[in-house]
């Protein structure tokens, strides 16, 4: 009798059938067929370029997080011995140092974390942004999407790079200041893409159920719309991500990003460019990453575009 | 289509007027004044310097006096350079800019759309293959990494051409800075109009222009052209705002007299008015080029204009 089996055995007994069912649901799942994500997955893994780069840019971000410790130098201190020096083994500089004594192999990284940082982040910020934004405003239509999207318009107008550069001029420099104007920028090509596919989403069936069970319009957009094109989401995220490293870099090159001692690519690629009539090294390193970074983004985003973009099915 | 004009404008000049307004808020938002400096100055000076550029007067006196002056084309007095107006730091500097900008702007879309064209039509050729990975390459290299680059090749190892200085705007001296300012949105302008070609190329009306037994270049020219332009042209909005946001970066590199160079030592040495002109500027053409763009699109697909 039920009542009577001691507690411990009742626990194991529903565990083993908790097992036992999700086995039968896991198989019944590998016979039915893959789900989205899991036919998304495997063409991805077909596309070789696609997986190098991934597998690189794997190795450059756990670098980019570890390598600073795997040097004994500090990103910021001199070392009176070795004023621009060559890449030296012996040294431990590895990647050489700068015009201040300063090793390029940690400050390399260092830039890299930087860069990474404000990549990730900031599409992250804009996939926040441009997600809610454009399901609001798709799935609201009528007047409220018109409004929403002439702010959109005029927003996209704008030369934001020199907006950015006038913020600078006024409120100095800051790595937050940064993010801010990337979050502004980074969004609005989200938005307007999430927009167009909520449109199509808003008349299917499961929507109109939703609806005429009394959903609020919040708990649509947020639970039945937003699932639905995070596909597309994925794929421009990934795209974004080198756009919002360009947009660091190219501040910091300018000398309106990051401030010393703290460095990032733009910012050592400013400085390699101009001692590389003596010292290539100081060009050459910082130039490597970001191209390589780059690169490898450009060729994920693309695989990611081919896996889970259904207009290319 | 003058209905479709009308209504692009009625767009534009709002979007204009929304960023000189913001732009001239956040402008008077700044923590200090230009003029705190390391010296500071006796009050009753800061006093008369501030009489000077009307900053003693109330936030919206100021901000209706700024758009005033501005209807009439006058930017106000630099806040650094003292004796110079903006007006005379762009008279002097935007011709500059404006040459070197137009003639990569073109070279851009002419070699973006060629090679593009050329590699859809050898589609899967060794010469594709060739042309797109380069385009690849180039759309990963920025114009702050292709100028030194370009300068270490050609100027420093090779001698071939001069590694900065204007001169006059002798062709020389425009290569190296019109080549980095171009490649990145040359190789996305290619990679774009070879896709765009090859799925006009796979459509019913070219079948049936080739079975009609027309020459090969026509089919090219007079029927698959146009339709294939369409994606390039509403890429060129924003390719027109990269080449002129690059041209700062290549400005300074090549160390050309542009309005690049104004900008960034306006950021640096916190001249307001300078920087707030140049946006001003720069956003109003920025505006102005993105509804030709609109209107350009119109032009060439007829769907749009009837929307």
């Amino acid at each position: 009798m039920a009542h009577l089996t001691p507690e411990a055995d009742k626990k194991a007994a529903v565990s083993n059938f908790a097992d036992a069912l999700e086995n039968q649901l896991d198989n019944s799942l590998e016979i039915e067929g893959r789900s989205l994500w899991a036919d998304a997955r495997m063409r991805f893994f077909r596309n070789k370029a696609a997986v190098t780069s991934l597998i690189i840019l794997a190795i450059i971000g756990v670098l980019v997080v570890v390598g600073p410790w795997l040097s004994p130098h500090e990103f910021d201190a001199i070392d009176w011995s070795y004023m621009a020096a060559p890449p030296d083994m012996e040294s431990s500089h590895w990647f050489g140092t700068d015009a201040l004594g300063r090793d390029l192999f940690v400050r390399t990284l260092m830039g890299g974390r930087i860069s990474f940082m404000v990549g990730i982040l900031g599409a992250l910020v804009a996939v926040l942004i441009g997600t809610l934004f454009g399901a609001t405003a798709g799935y609201a239509g009528g007047r409220t999407d018109a409004i929403m999207m002439r702010i959109l318009e005029i927003l996209q107008s704008f030369p934001f790079m020199f907006l950015v550069i006038l913020l600078v001029t006024m409120f100095g420099r800051s790595i937050m200041l940064i993010f801010l104007a990337i979050g502004a920028v980074s969004w609005l090509d989200m938005a307007r893409i999430v927009r167009g596919q909520t449109i199509s989403l808003k008349g299917r069936e499961f929507i109109e159920a939703a609806r005429v069970c009394g959903t609020r319009p919040s708990a649509i957009i947020l639970r039945h719309i937003v699932p639905n094109v995070l596909g597309i989401v994925v794929v421009y995220a990934s795209l974004l991500v080198p756009g919002m490293i360009l947009f660091e870099s190219f501040l910091s090159f300018l000398g309106l990003g990051v401030q010393e001692p703290m460095t990032s690519w733009g910012a050592l690629v400013n400085e390699g460019s101009q001692s590389m009539e003596v010292a290539v090294w100081q060009l050459a390193f910082p130039v490597a990453f970001l191209v390589i970074t780059l690169f490898c983004f450009n060729y994920v985003g693309d695989g990611l575009r081919d896996a889970l973009d259904p207009k290319d099915r | 289509m003058l209905k479709f004009i009308i209504k692009r404008f009625a767009i534009a000049v709002p979007t204009l007027l929304v960023l000189i307004t913001i732009s001239f808020f956040l402008m008077q938002a700044a923590p200090g004044s230009p003029f705190t400096g390391e010296r500071n100055l006796p009050p009753e000076i800061l006093k008369n310097i501030e009489a000077k550029y009307n900053l003693d007067k109330p936030l919206y006196q100021q901000y209706f006096l700024y758009l005033g002056n501005l209807a009439k084309g006058d930017l106000g007095p630099s806040f650094k350079y003292r004796d110079y107006t903006v007006n005379d730091l762009l008279e002097q500097s935007f011709p500059v800019s404006l040459k070197i900008g137009s003639v990569a702007f073109l070279f851009t879309v002419i070699i973006g759309v060629t090679i593009g064209t050329v590699a859809a039509l050898k589609q899967n050729t060794v010469l594709d293959y060739i042309i797109m990975a380069l385009a690849m390459t180039g759309v990963v290299l920025p114009s702050f990494v292709i100028a030194p680059l370009l300068v270490l090749i050609f100027a420093i190892t090779l001698h071939w051409l001069p590694a900065g200085g204007w001169n006059g705007g002798e062709w020389q001296y425009m290569v190296l800075p019109v080549t980095a300012m171009a490649i990145m949105y040359m190789a996305s302008i290619a990679r774009i109009q070879r896709s765009s070609m090859i799925e006009v190329l796979n459509s019913n009306y070219i079948r049936t222009a080739r079975a009609k037994g027309l020459p090969w270049h026509v089919i090219i020219t007079r029927h698959a052209l146009r339709p294939s332009l369409l994606p390039v042209v509403s890429y060129l909005g924003p390719a027109f705002v990269g080449i002129i946001t690059g041209s700062v970066v290549v400005e300074t590199v090549f160390g050309l007299p542009g309005i690049g160079q104004h900008f960034v030592n306006g950021a640096l040495n916190r001249d307001y008015s300078l920087v707030l002109g140049l946006t001003i500027i720069i956003g109003a053409l920025t505006i102005l080029f993105t509804a030709i763009v609109d209107i350009l699109y119109a032009v060439i697909d007829p769907k749009i204009r009837y929307q």
